[in-house]
């Protein structure tokens, strides 16, 4: 169980890796999510389904280096076993035929998008895509977005790959463009917290996915806590999709920040012990 | 019933009772549990703050008991043990089969005797108590006594079972799951654990922390069941990773749900989604289920100087003590009615007072308040006053108007209680649940509207004890294997 069976690279911070876990491959959904732990001594911590494989019984994770726990598990090999993994957790993304979808993803949250561009596409709407990352290293997945969309724009902070701006500049020009129903974004708070700022301009209905801090992914701790209307709602069981003009960004955008220092030292520690 | 009565019959307990005089046994002081120094158990999270009778002071202590006629104690306690049957067995010196009255009717003795809240179950009824004005007996010091003694040095036999093939699911592993599990093996059925987490064990393992029941006696117990042909399957969320469909497709036939009152309550009050404010399953489960205090787990947790628990049932004092334990100056309970009304287990109130936390009841929190980097550094909280009786027959905390202060803290922890976790009723759509969440039962054999689930511990009562919970496992492994025999036959 939870044996690596592939690996691989997208840019220099972000890996691929495949999972045997046949149950889960069966059972996810777009926007279901896992927890796992890499070793007996690791953290639990969230990573969406980015794609399954029913036959092969695999899951794919799309992850990027961010701390100790994500550079663990992206330094480990094929063969390597993950101590623990558990899943589906999480609501799975309402997908319905509403018309046409623009799908935002920027960063490492391209590949949440990823199933989801999916399944909007294969119940019939029109979907636009629109990618951002800081430079044209940071777009990963981009030819498995395009077979899923009708159209994908690719934005850069630098303009070293498509057009050059934000997220929000790509994504403004096509709703001046046409009617859009309903638009998603997954992708750095900041960058969703602008998306849904836009969206609401324009009065289109949005959905946001979110990245709390976790620990057990099951509704236990309260750790994953935001307010999304002025109500307290836990990420793990409620989204972690939420109505994104709903969201308080800038307590979610504090919370994300609680660990801040205990991470660091921890990261640190880690880099020294690697180094001996 | 009966067989109490039989046993109290046998020739060796008229001996015993004869042997010793009344007086003399009432002239004995009840035995003290002997423990760690306040000043420095207060250091390790991990060490057991009670050390636990040794075999002549439960010899003596059990010669208090007076072997009554009709043994009150044993209808305080929620299962029934025959008490005076397993102390008597202390009594002449034959602890093993003391440990053996108490695996009649709990899987688990050497936690109950651990964490019951005796002095308000089986001890509350005792002869010394109600009749004498004298201490009770201490039955959970002897019970906790005889099952680590069999621990220790019984050599735990494993019964010849007669499997009859029919495999039953459990989902979750808390003490109602393993006492139903441990029923259900030793009747031959095929019995397989899902839980959602990585440790077995439920709130035995992610709550109640070590120096309160160490994790050694809960796996002692798991070997046990383990050894007996229990399957347990960990990262297993039931009704996600596989639905009960696919279980049943799997050949599972009964489902027995304890999945537990996991969902922590907040209060809803301004400034509570600051850092550092957290409920106490967070803080514990970091703390227990993840290791986060020590330096070679990943897992961080805030070790805050100036820690504020609020509330005052078992999971605060657990909370406040754990910060303690984790290098605060200053701990303290902020509790909304007074020091009568508190749910938590008295010992753990004394414990809490030894260590120096610091009690502020009739007071409740109103608005948290952060720096610029938005972590708590002050609460503002506000007077109470108690007024009627309400609808638990507690008196009612009233505020006092204009009476609100400020307290600085730099660590929150919210302890305020936690609903049925809502994910098993979740996906049946056809399983009857109350109001609260709760799936509803026959009391009785602990079946659901589903006939071929059963249910039991906190998912159908809200949160109770280990012992309610543990009791519950027995009664569903008495219903379901009247069920599954009726259905499938022997
Ligand atoms: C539902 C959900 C799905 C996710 N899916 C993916 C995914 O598919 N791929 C992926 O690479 N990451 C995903 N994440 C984020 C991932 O869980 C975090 O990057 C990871 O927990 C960081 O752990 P670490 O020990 O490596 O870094 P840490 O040292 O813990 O943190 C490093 C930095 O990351 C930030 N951080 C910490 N925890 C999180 C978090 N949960 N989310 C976002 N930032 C965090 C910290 O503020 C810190 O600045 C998801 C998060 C959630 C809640
Ligand atoms: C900190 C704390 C201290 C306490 N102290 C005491 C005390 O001193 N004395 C006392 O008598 N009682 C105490 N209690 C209460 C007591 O622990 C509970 O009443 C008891 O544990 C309930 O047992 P249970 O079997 O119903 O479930 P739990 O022990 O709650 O276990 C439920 C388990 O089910 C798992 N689960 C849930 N859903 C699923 C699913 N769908 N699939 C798989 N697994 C699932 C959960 O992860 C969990 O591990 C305390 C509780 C806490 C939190
Ligand atoms: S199980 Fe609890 S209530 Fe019953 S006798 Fe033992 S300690 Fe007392
Ligand atoms: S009531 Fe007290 S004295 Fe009487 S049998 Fe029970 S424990 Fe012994
Ligand atoms: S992660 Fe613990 S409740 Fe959501």
């Amino acid at each position: 169980m939870n044996e690596i069976i592939e690996t691989g690279q997208f840019s220099e911070k972000v890996f691929k890796i495949v999972v045997s876990a046949p149950r889960i491959a069966k059972s996810r959904k777009p926007g279901h999510f896992i927890v796992l732990r890499t070793d007996e001594n690791g953290e639990r911590i969230p990573l969406t389904i980015a794609d399954a494989d029913v036959k092969q019984g695999t899951i794919t994770l799309v992850v990027q280096k961010a701390g100790v726990s994500t550079t663990k598990l992206c330094n480990m090999k094929p063969g390597d076993k993950i101590a623990d993994l558990v899943g589906p957790l999480g609501k799975a993304t309402k997908i319905k035929k509403v018309g046409t979808i623009l799908a935002c993803g920027g960063g490492v949250g391209i590949a949440p998008l990823l199933p989801i561009v999916e399944g909007f596409k294969k119940v019939g709407n029109r979907v636009i895509s629109v990618l951002a990352g800081r430079s044209k290293d940071l777009i990963i997945l981009e030819d498995q977005i395009k077979k899923w969309s009708d159209e994908v724009v690719v934005m850069t902070d630098d303009g070293s790959y498509g057009h050059k701006g934000v997220v929000t500049v790509g994504a403004e020009e096509i709703i001046k463009r046409e009617e859009i129903n309903e638009c998603i974004v997954i992708g750095p708070t900041v960058m969703m917290k602008f998306t849904a700022l836009l969206t609401k301009k324009y009065n289109i209905p949005t959905q946001a996915s979110l990245n709390t801090v976790m620990v057990d992914g099951t509704g236990m701790c309260g750790a994953c806590r935001v307010s999304v209307g002025g109500k307290t709602r836990f990420t793990c069981i409620d989204g972690p999709e939420f109505d994104a003009h709903q969201v308080d960004f800038d307590e979610l955008i504090l919370r994300l920040g609680g660990y801040k220092e205990e991470e660091k030292r921890a990261y640190n520690a880690y880099l020294e012990n690697q180094n001996k | 019933m009966e067989d109490r009565i039989e046993r109290r019959d046998q020739e060796w307990r008229k001996e015993l009772r004869l042997k010793t005089k009344g007086r003399e046994r009432t002239a004995i002081q009840r035995a003290e549990m002997p423990m760690m120094d306040p000043l420095e158990r207060v250091h390790y999270q991990d060490r057991e703050v009670n050390i636990g009778l040794d075999l002549n002071t439960a010899g003596q202590e059990a010669t208090r008991c007076m072997d009554c006629v009709n043994p009150e104690c044993v209808t305080g306690c929620p299962v029934n043990i025959d008490i005076p049957s397993f102390i008597k067995n202390i009594e002449r010196g034959e602890i093993l089969k003391a440990a053996g009255v108490l695996r009649e009717t709990s899987a688990l003795p050497a936690v109950c005797g651990r964490v019951c809240p005796q002095e308000k179950q089986c001890e509350a009824h005792c002869f010394y108590l109600n009749k004498l004005k004298k201490p009770a007996v201490a039955i959970g010091y002897l019970e906790r006594f005889a099952a680590d003694y069999e621990r220790e040095h019984g050599v735990a036999e494993v019964p010849e079972i007669k499997k009859n093939g029919i495999k039953v699911a459990v989902i979750g592993s808390g003490p109602s799951s393993l006492s139903f599990a441990g029923s259900m093996i030793k009747k031959g059925y095929d019995v397989t654990v899902f839980e959602a987490l990585h440790e077995i064990g439920g709130v035995l393992k992610y709550g109640i922390p070590e120096f309160r029941l160490p994790n050694n006696i809960v796996n002692s117990e798991l070997e046990n069941l383990k050894k007996l042909g229990v399957k347990f399957e960990k990262d297993f969320l039931v009704g996600r990773t596989s639905s009960f469909e696919d279980l049943k497709e799997e050949g599972y036939k009964g489902f027995f749900v304890a999945s537990g009152a996991g969902l922590p309550s907040f209060m809803h009050i301004p400034g509570e989604n600051f850092n550092g404010i957290m409920s106490s399953n967070e803080y514990l489960t970091r703390v227990n289920l993840m290791n986060a205090a020590k330096d070679e787990f990943d897992t961080p947790v805030f070790k805050g100087k100036r820690v504020v628990v609020v509330g005052g049932g078992n999971t605060a004092m657990d909370s406040v003590r754990t910060s303690k334990r984790l290098g605060a100056d200053k701990s303290m309970i902020v509790y909304r009615r007074s020091m009568n009304e508190m749910p938590a287990r008295l010992e753990e109130v004394k414990h809490a007072q030894d260590e120096g936390i610091e009690f502020n009841t009739l007071t409740n929190p109103v608005e948290y308040f952060a720096d610029e980097k938005g972590h708590v550094s002050r609460v503002r909280v506000q007077k109470m006053e108690l007024g009627k009786a309400d609808a638990s027959g507690r008196r009612r905390p009233v505020p006092i108007e204009g009476s609100e202060y400020d307290i600085d803290t730099d660590m929150v922890v919210v302890a305020v209680g936690v609903s049925p976790n809502p994910l098993v009723p979740s996906v049946l759509p056809n399983l009857k649940v109350s109001k609260r969440g709760t799936i509803e039962v026959n009391e009785e054999t602990m079946q659901s509207s589903i006939p071929e689930l059963f249910a039991g511990g906190d998912i159908v009562r809200g949160g109770a004890t280990v012992i309610l919970a543990m009791g519950d496992g027995r009664r569903a492994a008495n219903g379901m294997d009247q069920y599954l025999t009726e259905k499938y036959g022997k």
